[in-house]
């Protein structure tokens, strides 16, 4: 209930309790590592009473210092934005150490020497540090950061609470730590996207739980009477997320004082709790969420209303209906049986409709102001987002016809898949929301260069279709190559041919993620010049009126 | 005339109308799995896994094989005749968690139990390039010399008695025990591990008798993998669902 107490107390029990619940976490975090049952569980119980303890410093501190006044009359609304100018420079932190991990993991793949043979840095360990960062660390911290600018300002209303908004920026990140260094040691449940044990997974609960109260507290409060539509997308990925991470992650640990758990489900059912579990990462986390963002920063730089109300209550219900059907495609003509992998292919074939419905929804609202694509590269991001976001909804349901997966299944063409949906929505929606909030957060009237926003927009477009052409060439060929058969009816390649097959690919790829990187570099400098103040001398982007003037 | 705007006034209704929504279709197909009968096939041969193979598993998930290798051959015709006869739900029945992968950057693993010898697994996966020159497995050189961590077992087969694994109190206090006999068959009571967990196999997987290793464990374990049902007794006309 911690949003709900901040609310209502005042600022000194607030800190009181927070100081005394520090204490506790520092001592839990000293207990354990005394008593560790493994060195991984030893090194996160002291990192864990190591951010206690400085939490301890930060927060006394905080008290300490003298409060800044309110600015403004009556009317206007003082804004919690510190948190979300944290949550924007962990946005491009995380995203820089999520891509970077991805080229390594790349790179690997083509030159296998890179794994230098070690437990740490082999790719087996490498891989759930990619897909959470990427995920959880860089998606994460744009989903949070961004639902926090967006509800006050659709809600007219300051955030709730005032530690509890950092305690979810702070336990946030410290999940991701404990997660990604978890990895490295080899602490990991082997679900994938679910891969951090059960100690991390309860952490990731309290702080969710916050999250969502805060994020209610903060409805209550508004002074708009309807809850704008972007709102209901942050509010189903909060809870649906919650839903389906509790029970994925039900599990018992050997020990208290150990890391190791095991899992409560078994066999097939583990395996689709496991997919109900992954599929609604992307459904709720890397698709709801998003379309949060697109809902709100889209009408906003295009200057436009959103195009249809009843077009987003049609998709924004049937939508979060059919996507918790879609887990069963990651299992067809497995043991999983074939009532259960039917229901899956014939859902995910309908999500296509409500997830288009969102894709035109985001278009349409373009209508009468398509000029932008040309003269402002956050309406490009946007609507390559968008268009990206509309081809994998559509490949989606086609990797989901039975006939269609038993050739993509397994094979580069997921990978390829996954990445469209990843670099081409989510990324872009991401980079677009960034380069919006940053001026505004830090007080500058403008980007210090929109050039440089279209270099990055670019490399990176290029760096995309690199990836996803190789993967869908790469995946296609290796499937076929499975199930090739001579002219005397015997397998006609194996397997390692097929591996060899993929070298070049796998090496075009690696070129793909490393301009996504660079991009990425891109924009950071740019965000830095324009936190600093500065605004770049260049000629203004042609097409737009300064540039006919 | 019911209006969506009730929803948009009323953040409580919204965020139930949410949960109800999100809901159903993890009811309809997820809860069924667990009290159906046919969901995993009535079929003889397998068991637990066994102390030694259990501690190679949990290497296998530690260094995230499932990443590159799937264990779960399709009922597809290809499939079929490059690993062998699809997997059957039954073989996973006493996974916790399940190792079915999703990718296969390498090949599926399901049945590799006895394609290869122990020396191939020992110098594949000391530096893999040296008898597959194609592949792209990273090298697990650190196995080979790292101890293997047992002393607990007993509280692992623990564990996965209280999530389901039938695993009797016998097994559980022989845990360590086995470990030893399995590795080390010359100085345990290898009859007595085979009462418990038939079809086990005992040897000195990684070719150093003594100091039971990692390697050890995680070849244990898959020379162990799809070896063990009785496909007899298997009816697939019977198992259709």
């Amino acid at each position: 209930m911690a949003g709900l107490t901040l609310y209502a107390f005042g600022d000194d029990t607030m800190n009181g309790l927070a100081l005394f619940g520090l204490g506790v976490a520092a001592m839990l975090g000293l207990g354990v590592a005394g008593g560790a049952a493994d060195e991984g569980m030893r090194i996160h119980a002291m990192l864990f009473a190591g951010a206690a303890i400085l939490a301890v410093f930060f927060l006394i501190n905080r008290i300490y210092e003298p409060k800044v006044s309110l600015a403004g009359g009556p009317d206007t609304i003082d804004y919690n934005d510190s948190v979300v100018r944290a949550g924007a420079i962990a946005s491009v932190f995380w995203g820089l150490v999520g891509f970077l991990v991805g080229l390594t993991l790349a790179l690997q793949l083509a030159f296998p020497v890179l794994n230098f043979d070690t437990a740490w840095l082999n790719f087996g360990r490498l891989r759930p540090l990619h897909t959470s960062a990427v995920i959880f660390a860089f998606g994460g911290n744009v989903l949070i950061m961004s639902s926090f600018y967006v509800v006050q300002r659709t809600c007219r209303a300051r955030l709730a609470g005032d530690l509890a908004p950092w305690f979810i920026f702070w336990g946030y990140q410290l999940f991701i730590v404990l997660a990604a260094t978890g990895y490295l040691l080899g602490i990991t449940q082997s679900k994938e996207y679910a891969e951090p044990e059960w100690y991390v997974d309860l952490w990731l609960t309290i702080v969710w739980v916050t999250y969502l109260l805060v994020f209610l507290a903060t409805i209550w409060k508004r002074r708009e009477p309807h809850i704008y539509v972007a709102n209901w997308f942050f509010l189903a990925f909060i809870v649906t997320v919650a839903m389906v991470h509790l029970v994925n992650n039900a599990t018992v640990p050997v020990s208290l004082m150990g890391s190791k758990s095991y899992i409560a489900w078994s066999g097939v059912q583990d395996a689709l709790t496991q997919w109900w579990y992954a599929h609604n990462a992307v459904g709720f986390f890397l698709t709801a969420g998003f379309l949060g963002i697109m809902y709100y920063f889209l009408p906003k730089q295009a200057g436009r209303p959103i195009f249809s109300y009843r077009l987003s209550i049609i998709h924004f219900w049937s939508l979060i209906f059919l996507y918790i059907w879609a887990g069963p495609h990651h299992l067809h003509f497995t043991a999983l049986p074939d009532w259960a992998q039917t229901l899956g292919m014939v859902f995910s074939v309908m999500l296509w409709m409500p997830s288009w419905g969102g894709m035109v929804n985001g278009l349409m609202t373009l209508s009468g102001a398509w000029d932008k694509i040309r003269t402002d590269p956050l309406i490009r991001f946007m609507v390559v987002s968008l268009a990206f976001y509309g081809m994998s909804t559509f490949e989606g349901p086609l990797m989901a016809i039975r006939t269609v997966n038993a050739l993509s299944h397994y094979t580069d063409w997921t990978i390829g898949h996954v990445h469209s949906g990843a670099l081409g929505w989510v990324a872009y929606i991401s980079f677009a929301a960034i380069y919006f909030v940053v001026p505004p957060l830090w007080g500058q009237a403008r980007l210090y260069s929109l050039r440089l926003v279209n270099v990055h927009f670019w490399v990176s477009s290029i760096g995309i279709v690199l990836y996803i052409t190789a993967m869908w060439v790469s995946g296609i060929l290796q499937g076929l190559m499975w199930r090739a058969y001579d002219n005397l009816g015997f397998l006609e390649f194996s397997f390692i041919e097929t591996v060899e097959a993929m070298h070049p690919f796998y090496v075009i790829r690696a070129v793909g993620g490393l301009l996504f990187v660079i991009g990425m570099l891109v924009m950071i400098y740019n965000l830095w010049r324009t936190i600093r103040g500065e605004v770049r001398a260049e000629a203004p982007m042609a097409g737009t009126a300064a540039a006919r003037a | 005339m019911f209006k969506h705007s009730f929803f948009e006034k009323n953040s409580i209704f919204l965020v139930i109308g949410i949960l109800v929504v999100v809901s159903i279709g993890g009811l309809v197909e997820i809860a069924p799995l667990y009290w159906l009968d046919t969901t995993v096939e009535k079929v003889r041969g397998v068991r637990p896994y066994s102390p030694l193979e259990l501690a190679g598993r949990n290497i296998y998930i530690r260094e995230g094989c499932y990443a590159c290798h799937s264990q779960q051959i399709r009922s597809l015709r290809d499939e079929v005749e490059r690993y062998g006869h699809y997997s059957l739900a039954a073989e996973s029945m006493y996974d916790h968690p399940f190792q079915w992968g999703s990718k296969r950057t390498g090949p599926d693993l399901a049945r590799v139990g006895g394609r290869y010898s122990d020396e191939w697994h020992v110098t594949h996966m000391i530096d893999p390039r040296s008898i597959v020159p194609e592949s792209v497995m990273p090298g697990y050189p650190f196995l080979a010399t790292k101890r293997l961590d047992y002393e607990n077992m007993a509280g692992h087969l623990e564990t996965n008695r209280t999530v389901g694994v039938p695993y009797t109190d016998e097994m559980i206090e022989n845990a360590v025990a086995d470990v030893e006999a399995q590795a080390n068959p010359d100085e345990g009571d290898v009859d007595a591990l085979l009462a418990r967990y038939p079809k086990a196999q005992a040897r000195v997987f990684d070719g150093e008798p003594g100091k039971v290793t990692e390697l050890d464990a995680l070849i244990a374990y898959m020379q162990m993998l799809g070896t063990l049902v009785d496909f007899d007794s298997f009816d697939a006309a019977a198992n259709s669902r």
